[in-house]
C-alpha cells in the first residue's frame, strides 16, 4: 500500500499517467472482483491532462476508487443492482466535483451490496468481492469493493458510504482505515439514497493521515443537500501524536455475548496502549444499545421502501415488456431487485403501513432518541469512546447469507453510531487467526478532530496498519 | 405475524410482483425478522419524543431564483422509452 505522499513523489518523478495505468491494470486483472467498472478511458485522459498542464490540487493525479452508489458523470453507476442496467449519470455527485477540483483521478466504480443493503458484499448483482487477506472470506460490506481495493493494492484511496456500518465494517475486515463522519458533514448530493437520515459518504485509505487528506477534500457545505452543514475545518491539522489527558470511555455493551475473544483482547490491549501514551480510560454505560439493531433496521427499511420507489423503469434502468401502469412497475421491480432488497422494501412498507406505523416505525424513532441520549450522557465525561468495530473478523463467503438475522447481528456495534449521527473511525488494531481486527473510535457530533487525533497517535505508535495481505 | 395473504397485499403496496415461490420463500424469513423486532416492545418509551433527524435542523430556505438544470437531451438520455421529447410510460388502464 502506497501513501499519498509517496504517490505525489512518484507522480513528480514519473507521471500521473503511468501511475494510473498501473492501477488500471491491476483493477482489470480482477483478482478480487472489487470493481464493477474500470474507468480506463476517462481516467487516462484526466491523467494526461494533469501531466500536460500541471495541477495545484491536493490530490493532483492521484487515483481514487468510488463506491458504485455515488453518481459519476459519464461513468455507469449501478448500485450493484440489475435495475440500474445501462444507467449513466448525466451529473457528478458533490464529492466527485470536489475530487475533480482537487485533481483526483476517478479510476473506477467499486462493488458493493445491492443498494448498500448488506454487510458482506455478497448481495451484489455482479457477484461477491473477495477479502484480500483470505479469498474464501467476505470483505465486509456494504462498501466491500472500496475497502478491498485499498487493502489489495488496487487503489490508494476510495470512497464508500456508511448507513449502519458500511464503511467501518469492510475497513475492519480488510485491515484499512475508514471514517464515517458526523451526519451532515459531507454532502449526499449524488449519493443514491438507501436510508437518507442515517447515511454519510466516508473515505478509506491505508493510514489515518491519508483518510484525513481525502476527508479534507470531500467535506464541506453544499446547498443541494438540505442536511449539509456549513463548517470550515482543516481535519489534517488534528493529526497530532499526543493523547496526554485524553479521556476514553469503554462501553461494556459493545463487548457483549458473541464478541470473539481475540477481538475483545485486541481492542482492550489497544486501549492499554493509548493509556501508556498518556490517555485515561473509564467504563461507561450505554443501556439502550441492546435495542439499537432493531430500531436501526426498522428505520433503514422504512426509509428504503420510500427511497427505492423511484426505480420504476421509466426514467432510467431496466424496463420490461409494457402492460398497464401498475403491472409494468411491479414487473420491472420484480425483475430488477435482488432478494435482500425485496425483503427490505417489503418489511419497510409493512412497518409504515396503516395499523403498524406506531408499533414499528414510531417506536424505532423513540428508541433512536434514547440511543442518542446514551451518547450525550457518555460524552459528558469522556472525549472519545473505543469499542470493537465488528464482533468478529471476516466470515466465510456463504456462511451467513441465507439467514438474515445472523447477518444483521454482525452490525450490532456499528448501527448505534448512525442512529446517533456521531462520527466514528475504524482502524486496524490486531489480528485474529491471520485476519485483521478493527477498533472504532467514536466522537461527539462534529468532533472528528478528537477521533482523528486518537487514531493517528495509536497508528504512529503501533505497526498493525503496516501489515499487508499477500498479493497486494 | 405476516400471512401469505398479507405479503401479497404488501407486495401490491410496494409495487413489487411476487411469485408463488417468492411468497413461500419470503414469508418465514420476514416473520423471523419481525419476531426479532418484537423485542422493542420491552423498551419503555413512555413520554419519549421520536427523533426523525439527529441534528437540530429546521427547514432550509433559499431565494426563489432559477438555477441551472439538466437539458432535455440529458434527461432523456437514460430513459428506456421516449418519444417526441417525452418519457414514454405504460398505459394507465
Amino acid at each position: 500500500m502506497v501513501s499519498v505522499n509517496e504517490l505525489r513523489e512518484k507522480i513528480q518523478a514519473d507521471s500521473s499517467g503511468e501511475i494510473v495505468a498501473k492501477y488500471l491494470e491491476s483493477i482489470e486483472k480482477n483478482r478480487l472482483n472489487a470493481f464493477i467498472t474500470s474507468a480506463r478511458e476517462t481516467a487516462l485522459s484526466q491523467a494526461k491532462e494533469i501531466d500536460a498542464k500541471g495541477h495545484a490540487g491536493p490530490l493532483a493525479g492521484i487515483p481514487v476508487a468510488i463506491k458504485d452508489n455515488i453518481s459519476t458523470k459519464g461513468i455507469r453507476t449501478t448500485c450493484a443492482s440489475k435495475i440500474l442496467t445501462g444507467y449513466i449519470p448525466p451529473f457528478d455527485a458533490h464529492v466527485i466535483e470536489k475530487l475533480k477540483n482537487a485533481g483526483a483521478i476517478i479510476i473506477g466504480k467499486t462493488n458493493m451490496d445491492e443498494f448498500a443493503m448488506g454487510s458482506s458484499t455478497e448481495t451484489s448483482f455482479y457477484g461477491p468481492t473477495l477479502n484480500p487477506w483470505d479469498t474464501t472470506r467476505v470483505p465486509g460490506g456494504s462498501s466491500g469493493g472500496s475497502a478491498a481495493a485499498v487493502s489489495g493494492g488496487e487503489a490508494p484511496l476510495s470512497l464508500g458510504s456508511d448507513t449502519g456500518g458500511s464503511v467501518r465494517c469492510p475497513a475492519s475486515f480488510c485491515g484499512v482505515v475508514g471514517l464515517k463522519p458526523t451526519y451532515g458533514v459531507i454532502s449526499r448530493y449524488g449519493l443514491i439514497s438507501y436510508a437518507n437520515s442515517l447515511e454519510q459518504i466516508g473515505p478509506f485509505a491505508a493510514s489515518v493521515r491519508d483518510v484525513a487528506t481525502l476527508f479534507d477534500v470531500i467535506a464541506g457545505h453544499d446547498p443541494r443537500d438540505s442536511t449539509s452543514v456549513d463548517r470550515k475545518v482543516n481535519y489534517s491539522s488534528a493529526l497530532i501524536d499526543d493523547v496526554k489527558g485524553l479521556r476514553i470511555g469503554v462501553p461494556e455493551e459493545y463487548f457483549g455475548e458473541g464478541t470473539d475473544k481475540n477481538v475483545e483482547n485486541s481492542v482492550r490491549d489497544s486501549i492499554n496502549t493509548l493509556e501508556e501514551l498518556g490517555a485515561a480510560s473509564v467504563d461507561v454505560k450505554m443501556p439502550h444499545t441492546k435495542y439499537a439493531l432493531s430500531a436501526y433496521y426498522i428505520i433503514a427499511m422504512s426509509e428504503a421502501s420510500s427511497n427505492l420507489a423511484r426505480f420504476d423503469g421509466m426514467r432510467y434502468g431496466l424496463r420490461t415488456e409494457d402492460s398497464d401502469w401498475h403491472t409494468t412497475f411491479s414487473q420491472v421491480r420484480a425483475a430488477g431487485f435482488g432478494d435482500e432488497v425485496k425483503r427490505r422494501i417489503l418489511l419497510g412498507t409493512y412497518a409504515l403501513s396503516a395499523g403498524y406505523h406506531d408499533k414499528y416505525y414510531l417506536k424505532a424513532l423513540k428508541i433512536r432518541t434514547l440511543i442518542k441520549q446514551d451518547f450525550e450522557r457518555a460524552f459528558k465525561d469522556v472525549d472519545v469512546l473505543i469499542a470493537p468495530t465488528m464482533p468478529y473478523p471476516a466470515f466465510r463467503i456463504g456462511e451467513k447469507i441465507d439467514d438474515p438475522i445472523s447477518l444483521y447481528l454482525a452490525d450490532v456495534d456499528t448501527v448505534p453510531i448512525n442512529l446517533a449521527g456521531v462520527p466514528s473511525i475504524s482502524l486496524p488494531c490486531g489480528f485474529s487467526g491471520g485476519l485483521p481486527v478493527g477498533m472504532q473510535v467514536i466522537g461527539k457530533h462534529f468532533d472528528e478532530a478528537a477521533i482523528l487525533r486518537t487514531a493517528f497517535a495509536f497508528e504512529e505508535n503501533t505497526d498493525f496498519h503496516k501489515r499487508q495481505p499477500e498479493g497486494a | 405475524m405476516i400471512t401469505k395473504k398479507d405479503l401479497e397485499h404488501i407486495g401490491w403496496l410496494a409495487r413489487l410482483e411476487l411469485s408463488e415461490e417468492d411468497i413461500e420463500k419470503y414469508t418465514p424469513k420476514l416473520n423471523s425478522v419481525l419476531d426479532y423486532f418484537g423485542e422493542l416492545d420491552k423498551a419503555d418509551t413512555e413520554g419519549v419524543e421520536p427523533s426523525y433527524h439527529v441534528l437540530p435542523m429546521n427547514n432550509v430556505f433559499r431565494e426563489d431564483i432559477p438555477t441551472g438544470s439538466l437539458s432535455q437531451e440529458e434527461v432523456l438520455s437514460n430513459a428506456p422509452k421516449s418519444q417526441d421529447g417525452f418519457i414514454k410510460a405504460p398505459r394507465m388502464m
